[in-house]
């Protein structure tokens, strides 16, 4: 399973970024191998519309669980729409915040 | 026809008292259209009491998808600068308020699948105070983002035969004030002698210097020390058109809905002095 996370840095032990359409990187984890890819949201400067693109970037990544700490509506829309589960309120280090939600019951 | 819009950069320094008060002098010997731009909150009728004559919903472009003539290329998402399409497999999402009615999509589909749509996001109102004052504003619906449109579409009402038409600004220095602004003759800055007037009038001077509009300043709630504001007007070579001063008889005038004209005799003086050299 694909998990992008909403992010600081480009790595694990970067702290999780407090939201989601405009933070400076999204980092992409397969959970099985924990092996993950990274790039630059390039949505964080825009204008307007930066959840909503956002969100059609990291589908384009292969993502299907979005960690974050808050979506706007607009975001939200278009996460639910493309069929990707969200987890807000998501915090600490991308690392922590995918180990909290693995250990979740689903 | 003269067209002097009142503006500020700091909210509440005066502007709707200010704009009454030229309104109700200037109707005396003009015919004077008032334009009340600050849509998101319009208060000028609150004191004007008008009898609406005419209401109209403003509508803008939304554009509409023929799912079936579709073929859900993408070209649209990436022709629209504001982001607010997302073309999934068999579906398009749109997001209303990000969209500026810009026309791209209809423009880009190579399938002529997007067709024009109208949405509304506003009424305008218009009124005749009396036969030489006539009186437009609008309201932005709730929910809504772009409150330019409304503001055009009031200037695009404007009465030809009024002599002077004043623009009662929304406070601010972005899309609504530059969109109300524009294309004025002049603009009277009102502003109050404190380190908070004095930041948001440089900030909103400077906007009007690059559209190169003459202006002039109104200080109001003037105590008598008003260095911090005649010391930058010295500087940038402006002139300070009129002093409201500081007193407590206005703000219960005002609070109670009534125009100041008879409570500033002086002041009467100074904007007909000031109006005759415009």
């Amino acid at each position: 399973m694909k998990i992008a996370v909403s992010s600081q840095g480009g790595s694990l032990s970067a702290q999780v970024a407090p939201n989601f359409g405009r933070c400076p990187v999204f980092l992409i984890i397969d959970s099985e191998t924990m092996k993950f890819e990274f790039f630059t949201n390039p949505a964080e400067g825009m204008m307007g519309g930066a959840g909503p693109e956002a969100a059609r970037q990291i589908h384009q990544h292969g993502a299907e669980v979005v960690l974050t700490g808050v979506v706007g509506p607009n975001a939200e829309k278009a996460i639910q729409t493309y069929g990707m589960k969200l987890v807000q309120r998501a915090s600490g280090t991308v690392k922590e915040a995918i180990d909290k939600y693995l250990k979740e019951p689903k | 026809m003269k067209r002097i819009a009142v503006a500020s950069g700091k909210g509440g320094t005066g502007k709707t008292t200010l704009s009454l008060i030229l309104a109700e002098i200037l109707s005396q010997k003009y015919k004077v259209h008032l334009l009340d731009c600050d849509v998101e909150e319009p208060n000028c009728h609150l004191f004007l009491k008008p009898k609406i004559k005419k209401k109209k919903e403003v509508k803008i472009f939304t554009p509409l998808f023929d799912l079936k003539k579709c073929a859900f290329c993408g070209k649209c998402q990436k022709v629209c600068q504001f982001h607010a399409l997302l073309v999934l497999k068999d579906n398009i999402l749109k997001f209303d308020e990000i969209c500026h009615s810009c026309r791209a999509c209809i423009l880009a589909c190579p399938e002529g699948a997007v067709k024009e749509g109208k949405r509304r996001i506003g009424v305008e109102y218009f009124s005749e105070i009396k036969s030489s004052l006539y009186f437009s504003w609008a309201a932005l619906d709730v929910n809504e983002a772009r409150s330019t449109p409304l503001i055009s579409n009031l200037k695009a009402g404007i009465k030809k035969d009024s002599d002077f038409v004043i623009y009662d600004s929304p406070p601010g220095t972005s899309c609504p004030f530059v969109e109300a602004v524009h294309g004025a003759d002049y603009v009277i800055f009102v502003t109050e002698p404190t380190p908070f007037g004095l930041y948001d009038l440089k900030i909103a001077h400077q906007a009007v210097k690059r559209m190169k509009i003459p202006c002039g300043i109104v200080i109001n709630r003037s105590y008598g020390e008003d260095k911090i504001i005649e010391d930058y007007v010295k500087k940038q070579n402006l002139e300070i058109i009129a002093y409201i001063s500081f007193s407590k008889k206005f703000a219960q005038g005002y609070s109670r809905g009534k125009i100041l004209t008879e409570l500033f005799p002086g002041l009467k003086n100074d904007l007909f002095k000031f109006m005759r050299g415009i």
